[in-house]
């Protein structure tokens, strides 16, 4: 049984169709990579799976429950635990702070202060400062620290390069197996492919709200992604 | 004057309990709570019907009140203010407009337009003298000491607990928060239930120093969005200080004439509005 | 695909029916001093006077998004001027009704200036605080009366019977007014860059719209209205006193009004101060019971038909009395008033 089951799923924001029945499944320990360009429904998709948005019960099943639409804060309490576009982490909070936030729902599991300190040695420097004072990579790093606190069984990561330096991009995705590697199932949304593709067990390409392509990466060449994500 | 200083901190004491509760509301789900003025006076008869029956002294009649406000703060909250946050302006300023015109004039109809009082005893008019001019009141200085107490429980619980944080962190980002897995009505029912639970020490403390009546709640709305704008937003240290400076302001202006007390309060409010529109001490927001 | 072809057109089919049963109501309404009872004048006064203050916070709240619960303010400064000029300065009371409006906007100016420095629920307070500044400035004054009030002297010499047509004629003139202003001016471009703003502000901005001007024009118009009205209601209550002009009871029944009615249109106000007598004139007998009712059933509307009586009725049955919206017909050449009913009706804004 899948981790995750995702069966013809749509979505809209009001009368705009965003998502045009999307289906795949991803299982435990896996990690999965979501790829294509803006607008080809990727974060949408992520807003669906995490509870942001609203679509049919049995569009999404999670460890075999139906949870399509449950709130956000319900999917956390089930393991479904996401990094936000944009880190949104919180600046009247301090580093030490959000990561407590982290774990409001006090899951249990591997993840601790500690831990985190461990492998983003930089925050555990900071961890009395506002989180807004930090670097944009710093805030990253945070908000992943933050996601993890949660304990997630399925870590969701939304665009984690966007507005970074190349440099910081190649050292979180460094980080990643770390994460992963302790039974951790990651969904990565990325626009930036090559980094991506080092990291993913399988990947999905999405264009116009479906799935273009899907496949290991070993398998596929770069010709099929162009024309998966660009659809030339 | 000295005295009348004196007083007058201590009176903007018991506004900084009225103003905390309508910070932390504006501060967590960015609610001005029009009622609030009218759920203090709500409180203060809730205590009179205690001390009625059961003829105990009103300072004990909060173990009564405080639950009970808390109560039906959270259950305001959750059965009608959530349904109007994040719909623009106009649906929370009408629904907590209407409570206040609803709670005065149920007050009006099930109490009369009389004017009350609770009495706590000696403790009343009890005081202290200091020095030749100076007698301080046992009671605004009790007052005074439980708004800096609150103010200072406050702080600790937001910043110490694991409810403060994620209500400051759903001020900050409500849907992030609820990706950490906070649940955004329940929390702000709990907000509330907070508030009012202040209110409600609010409201007993202005009937004992003081008359009031069913229409006594406006004036308390305004003192305390007074003393929130003088200290400025998102302190509740600068809440305290905008209370104590106020207390003055109204204390020395009834010197003068004892119509003007009130009057002055609010000349002061418009200056510092004017001067400094952020408040005199700037806060998180 | 070739484009279909289309008109933009303004009236419906209601609305012009609607436009000439009007005019015949207006006759009537202007010869009622020879048809009808004193107090139904006085009732019809007071019921203008409402309703012009509705539609006023109408188009402070509903329109430009200024949602003010210190209009009363205006209400008493009116009352006041109107004392003042034509008792103290001589003034023709009649003409001080207008000149006590004035008066009014001129005071919503410097308001403004502190007032437009706060949003949202703040705002609110903010000009709920002013108004009250200007009761105790009012109450602390020997000349005006302080608490006691004053009353109108100026309408002694007139018999009553003169003085309450000449009243109730005038009330006609600025309910009347009041209302084909309304239209006129929602109608217009700056009518549209009302709602502009009332939709998003910043987009607003982006295409030019002088978004502060707007709303500071927005807030002494109504500002105006409200003085207008607080000088006619003095003017036919004859006795003022600062608690009762001040009271924010005025604001209440404005906001009840307007948010039952139906906000952002401007047959809504009228519905809402039919439903407002009607409420009233029912619990006539029990005291404070009918304000009660009447801020649970304004809740209840907010929270569950937010468009209020008259956006029920005209999004159930199309119909529009004062159609401020453009409406795209498809279809063949500008044709007759059959095709109105087939329309696309694309509208672009309001309700």
């Amino acid at each position: 049984m899948s981790l995750l089951a995702v069966h013809g799923l749509t979505a809209f924001y009001g009368d705009f169709q965003a998502l045009f029945g999307i289906t795949l499944r991803i299982d435990e320990g896996e990690a999965v990579a979501v790829i294509g360009s803006n607008g080809a429904g990727k974060t949408t998709f992520l807003r669906a799976i995490s509870g942001l948005l609203a679509v049919p019960l049995d569009a999404v099943h999670f460890a075999g429950r139906p949870v399509g639409g449950h709130p956000a804060h319900e999917l956390v309490a089930h393991g479904i635990v996401m990094v936000p576009e944009g880190r949104r982490i919180f600046p009247s909070l301090t580093v030490k702070e959000n990561l407590k936030v982290g774990a409001y729902r006090k899951r249990s599991g591997p993840w601790s202060l500690e831990r985190v300190w461990e492998l983003f040695p930089v925050l555990a420097e900071r961890s009395n400062q506002s989180g807004a004072t930090l670097s944009g990579g710093e805030q990253q790093m945070l908000a992943i620290g933050r996601a993890l606190m949660a304990n997630p069984r399925l870590l969701l990561f939304d665009e984690i390069s966007l507005g970074l330096a190349p440099s910081v991009v190649r050292h979180l995705y460094h980080t990643l197996p770390a994460i992963t590697g302790g039974g951790t199932t990651a969904l990565i949304v990325e626009q930036d492919v090559s980094q991506v593709l080092g990291v993913a067990d399988r990947v999905f390409c999405f264009r116009k709200g479906q799935v273009s392509l899907e496949g290991r990466p070993a398998d596929l060449t770069r010709a099929q992604i162009a024309a998966a994500y660009f659809g030339v | 004057m000295l005295n009348s200083v004196v007083q007058g901190i201590l009176l903007g004491g018991l506004y900084a309990l009225f103003a905390t509760g309508l910070s932390l509301i504006f501060g967590v789900m960015r609610l001005v709570n029009l009622a609030h003025g009218d759920l203090s006076i709500l409180a203060a008869f809730l205590a009179l019907v205690v001390v009625r029956v059961t003829e105990i002294n009103p300072l004990l009649a909060l173990l009564v009140v405080v639950p009970a406000m808390a109560g039906f703060g959270y259950l305001m909250q959750r059965g009608v203010l959530n349904f109007t946050l994040g719909r623009g302006v106009l649906p929370p300023v009408l629904v907590t407009f209407g409570f206040s015109i609803i709670i005065q004039n149920l007050l009006l109809e099930v109490f009369s337009a009389d004017s009350q009082r609770l009495n706590p005893g000696r403790i009343e008019t009890a005081s202290i003298a200091i020095g030749k001019e100076l007698a301080i009141g046992w009671f605004p200085l009790i007052t005074f000491v439980v708004a800096v107490l609150i103010v200072i429980g406050l702080q600790l619980f937001m910043s110490g607990t694991s409810l403060g944080r994620a209500l400051r962190a759903t001020s900050d980002d409500q849907e992030a928060a609820e990706l950490m897995g906070i649940d955004n009505r329940r929390l702000y029912g709990v907000a509330m239930a907070l508030a009012l639970a202040i209110v409600g020490v609010a409201g007993v403390f202005l009937g004992i120093r003081t008359t009031f009546g069913p229409s006594s709640g406006p004036d308390r709305l305004l003192f305390a969005f007074e003393a929130v704008i003088i200290g400025g937003l998102g302190s509740l240290w600068g809440t305290l200080a905008g209370g104590i400076i106020l207390g003055v302001a109204q204390t020395i202006g009834a010197k003068f004439s004892p119509g003007w007390g009130i009057l002055t309060g609010h000349l002061v409010f418009l200056a510092v509005l004017f001067v400094r529109p952020t408040g005199l001490f700037r806060g998180t927001q | 695909m070739t484009e279909p072809a289309f008109v933009v057109e303004r009236g419906t089919r209601t609305s012009r029916v609607g436009a000439v049963a009007g005019a015949v109501v207006l006759l009537m309404l202007a010869a009622l001093p020879l048809w009808g009872t004193r107090s139904l004048m006085r009732m019809l006064v007071e019921f203008i006077s409402l309703l012009v203050l509705a539609q006023m916070w109408n188009l402070l709240a509903g329109y430009a998004g200024l949602v003010s619960i210190g209009q009363q303010a205006y209400v008493g400064l009116g009352g006041y001027a109107l004392i003042v000029l034509a008792d103290d300065l001589g003034v023709d009371p009649f003409a001080s009704v207008f000149l006590a409006g004035l008066v009014a906007a001129a005071f919503s100016v410097p308001t403004a200036a502190l007032v437009f420095r706060f949003r949202g629920g703040y705002f609110a307070v903010g000009t709920w605080t002013v108004a009250e500044v200007y009761r105790l400035l009012i109450a602390n004054s020997p000349r005006l009366g302080r608490g006691s009030g004053r009353t109108l002297a100026a309408v002694f010499p007139l018999a009553p019977d003169t003085r309450e047509a000449l009243t109730y004629w005038l009330a006609l003139l600025i309910g009347t007014g009041a209302i084909i202003h309304s239209y006129l001016h929602l109608r217009s471009r700056f009518g549209l860059s009302l709602t502009a703003i009332r939709d998003s502000e910043p987009a607003s901005e982006s295409l030019g719209i002088d978004v502060f001007r707007t709303k500071l024009c927005v807030y002494i118009i109504a500002s105006f209205g409200a003085g207008l009205t607080g000088a006619l209601i003095y003017l036919n209550l004859l006795r003022i006193s600062p608690d009762a002009a001040f009271t924010v009871n005025w604001t209440a029944f404005m906001i009840f009004i307007v948010v039952i009615g139906g906000i952002g249109t401007i047959e809504g106000p009228i519905v809402g101060t039919l439903v407002f007598f009607l409420l009233r004139e029912f619990l006539a007998d029990f005291g404070a019971w009918y304000l009660i009712l009447l801020g649970v059933v304004a809740v209840l509307v907010m929270l569950r038909y937010p468009q209020g009586l008259w956006g029920l009725i005209a999004d159930r049955w199309d119909v529009r009395f004062f159609p401020v919206q453009r409406r795209v017909r498809f279809g063949a050449a500008p044709a007759g008033e059959a095709d109105a009913d087939r329309s696309a009706g694309l509208t672009s804004g309001a309700t």
